[in-house]
């Protein structure tokens, strides 16, 4: 049962190029996007219980590396991929020992700082990032010769990143060291009692989540083929993080679910309401009132809740 | 219905059964209307100009009755927010679900830069009113052409004017923190301190920053005057709070093209009299098209339009005539661009024609705010004819430099 329940997504998402238009196939690429930025925040948020308002930074940093290596030092994709992947998993490893001398609200400041350096570094550092025009003039990798500039092709590649980067990250969450990570997050001085390095545990997971931001940022720079310091913003990271939330935080589909909210009042029911901006807040406050856990938990406790009521 | 309704279940069901039953784009787009879209920026702090620009296309579509060279227009409309990776997202949906032909818009820079390879891979006809400066220079773009100025091209008259005419030696410059408020200034600052004059100070707020106290603190005073380089509704707030620190009549100030806007002016008082700015419109330019424009304007919704405005009232004039002159048929991409960029048409900014990158060429106007029947209009007190986007400097050495920005010209003569 669960298992044809998966094959049907697997054809589902296989075969909707095939019956949509040109635009929802892009709109379907970005959500797919937003969905691997956001499942690689949650990691932080909901499992470490560390929230992170500088997420942003990864996939930004991602994004301009391999945009500058490109522009600037004239190197194919082959090369700038994987170093722009490297480079932002070493400043990582540095902003992950910086912000996590403090959890909670202190943490969550401190990414936020960081993250603002990088955004004003973006923003003013002209001579490097053509500060508020951005880079452009960027291409998209051809894998294997197979060149993605088509709506589809492109498709085919991000469901494939995104489908491998939520897998990987769902066994992170699923191994042990994902249990030690839980634990650090509901109890650290039992873990730190039981022997754990909780230090050790959260900067990890620290530098594993923007490993898959900055997957996510290559994703983004190669769809879009333009950079800008907007997408370094506190907005970015905001908006992912609102994804989380309202998703279900610890949870494997509630990012994925925030995810495709977000983009979808953003880029789709903008296009029929003026004012989305407030809807988008209405839609938020509902979820806060009627699922305060997340869509996704939410809509499997109101299920539960139906099949027991009609069963007795 | 009426044609700024997106008609969006007949777009998308076509979209959806068509692209199912694998129809090539091009079949489709055959006959039928036009499909026009247009690019603006309804949310944010560029809203005001943006929902002008609405207006106005809207307006000129009216009065020619939808129609342009015999052929039905359609309108589709996207809002960018400002936001460069929205605005690409929101192009994609116009060109890919509303199958538009041709594009007016975007408004803002970063707008036009993000969208640049996409118009370019779908080698979609452009009229911009973004102000970007590299898309008709260093790296023009082929479908890309620009009726209402670059960034600088208003700015270095005005420039002129004030070493020439007002003969201001020191002077400093405010602008938004943005691509557009960098190359206004930098242009600005090159005529100017070529002409022998000094800009002492720049100063860049964020585009959105709640309270221009801080930076109006910084002003120096010992200057002959400033240049408000601001955009959408900002170039009103500063002065506002700049009139509120009592610094009015102390410091002459003078603006760039959208720093006092038709737009903005509307609802500020007699403080705003006597401030000098240039811009490639004024509603008070006298010519046929002009005073109708702006007679039917103000019936529709009671104020004079201004930049925002004029911008898609003479991108949607070039776009007639140049479907006039070859017979509407806008299928043909290579003649429509060829065409335009011959094309000399009279609009309500005055004649416009365009040179080989795709930038205009036209009357520049040094205005002045003055009260006019109970309310403020920018009076033309001089016109700059046939200006273009690189002054009076040649082209050659012009593209030689880089692009205008923060650090280009480099300001030699600030002082701290």
């Amino acid at each position: 049962m669960k298992w044809a329940r998966w094959a049907l997504l697997a054809v589902a998402l296989a075969a909707f190029p095939w019956i949509a238009g040109e635009y929802y196939i892009n709109l379907t690429s970005q959500i797919f996007i937003a969905a691997t930025f956001a499942a690689s925040l949650n990691l932080l948020v909901g499992y470490g219980g560390l929230p992170s308002l500088g997420h942003a930074s990864w996939l930004g940093l991602a994004a301009y590396l391999s945009a500058w290596m490109s522009l600037k030092l004239g190197l194919g994709h082959a090369l700038t991929a994987p170093a722009a992947l490297l480079g932002t998993t070493l400043v990582a490893c540095a902003f992950g020992w910086i912000s996590l001398r403090a959890t909670g609200l202190g943490f969550l400041m401190i990414t936020l700082a960081l993250s603002q350096v990088l955004w004003g570094t973006a923003y003013r550092w002209v001579s490097v990032t053509d500060g508020d025009n951005g880079l452009r003039g960027l291409t998209r990798p051809a894998p294997f010769g197979i060149s993605l500039d088509g709506a589809t092709s492109f498709y085919y590649f991000a469901l494939a990143v995104t489908v491998v980067a939520i897998t990987l990250m769902a066994m992170f969450v699923a191994s042990p060291f994902g249990a030690a990570l839980r634990g650090t997050r509901d109890q650290p001085r039992r873990m730190s009692a039981l022997g754990h390095d909780v230090w050790t545990v959260r900067w990890i997971t620290f530098v594993y989540s923007a490993f898959w931001g900055a997957v996510s940022g290559l994703l983004f720079v190669y769809y879009n083929k333009y950079i800008h310091p907007a997408s370094l913003s506190i907005t970015s990271s905001a908006e992912a993080l609102l994804g989380v939330i309202a998703g279900g935080s610890g949870t494997l589909a509630g990012p994925i679910v925030g995810a495709a909210i977000i983009m979808l009042l953003k880029n789709y029911v903008s296009a029929y309401i003026e004012r989305w901006n407030m809807l988008m807040g209405f839609v938020f406050v509902l979820i806060v009132i009627f699922m305060p856990e997340g869509v996704v938990p939410g809509v499997r406790r109101l299920y539960l809740r139906l099949r027991k009521w009609r069963t007795g | 219905m009426t044609f700024n309704r997106r008609r969006f279940i007949q777009a998308a069901g076509a979209g959806l059964s068509a692209s199912a039953l694998g129809f090539p784009a091009v079949a489709r787009a055959q006959s039928g209307p036009i499909r026009l879209g247009l690019m603006t920026v309804k949310t944010g702090p560029l809203a005001s100009g943006g929902i002008d620009m609405e207006r106005a296309l809207v307006q000129y579509l009216k009065e020619h009755n939808a129609t342009m060279a015999g052929r039905k227009v359609e309108l589709f409309v996207g809002d960018s927010g400002g936001v460069p990776a929205q605005s690409r997202t929101k192009l994609q949906e116009l060109v890919e679900r509303d199958k538009i032909q041709i594009m007016i818009g975007p408004l803002d820079t970063a707008s036009a830069l993000a969208s640049d390879d996409y118009i370019r891979s779908q080698q979609l006809l452009t009229l911009s009113v973004a102000a970007a400066e590299d898309m008709t220079q260093r790296k023009p773009n082929p479908w890309f052409t620009r009726g209402t100025s670059t960034s600088s091209q208003s700015a270095q008259p005005l420039a002129d004017y004030c070493a020439k005419t007002l003969k201001y030696k020191r002077m400093l410059t405010i602008a938004d923190d943005i691509a557009y408020g960098h190359e206004m200034c930098a242009g600005f600052q090159r005529v100017f301190e070529d002409a022998g004059g000094k800009i002492v100070q720049k100063l860049f707020p964020p585009l959105t920053v709640p309270d221009y106290g801080t930076y109006i603190a910084q002003l120096k005073t010992n200057v002959d005057g400033i240049f408000l380089g601001f955009a959408g509704s900002n170039g009103f707030r500063f002065y506002r709070q700049f009139n509120e620190y009592g610094l009015r009549g102390k410091v002459a100030v003078v603006g760039g093209m959208t720093a006092f806007d038709e737009a903005v002016l509307r609802n500020m008082g007699d403080e705003a009299l006597g401030i000098i700015t240039s811009c490639w419109y004024s509603a008070d330019v006298e010519n046929a098209i002009n005073k109708r424009f702006v007679a039917n304007f103000r019936v529709d919704w009671g104020y004079d339009p201004g930049f925002y405005a004029a911008a898609t009232y003479v991108e949607a004039a070039v776009l007639d005539a140049t479907l006039q002159k070859i017979h509407g048929k806008i299928e043909d991409k290579q003649a429509f661009m060829k065409t335009v960029r011959a094309i000399t048409v009279d609009t309500a900014r005055g004649p416009v024609r365009f040179d080989h990158l795709g930038n205009v060429v036209g009357n520049v106007y040094i205005r002045r705010v003055e009260r006019k029947d109970g309310r403020l209009v920018n009076r033309v007190i001089q016109t700059y004819p046939n200006v273009s986007q690189f002054w009076t400097y040649k082209e050659a050495e012009f593209l030689k430099n880089p692009v205008y920005s923060r650090d280009w010209p480099p300001a030699k003569n600030l002082e701290s």
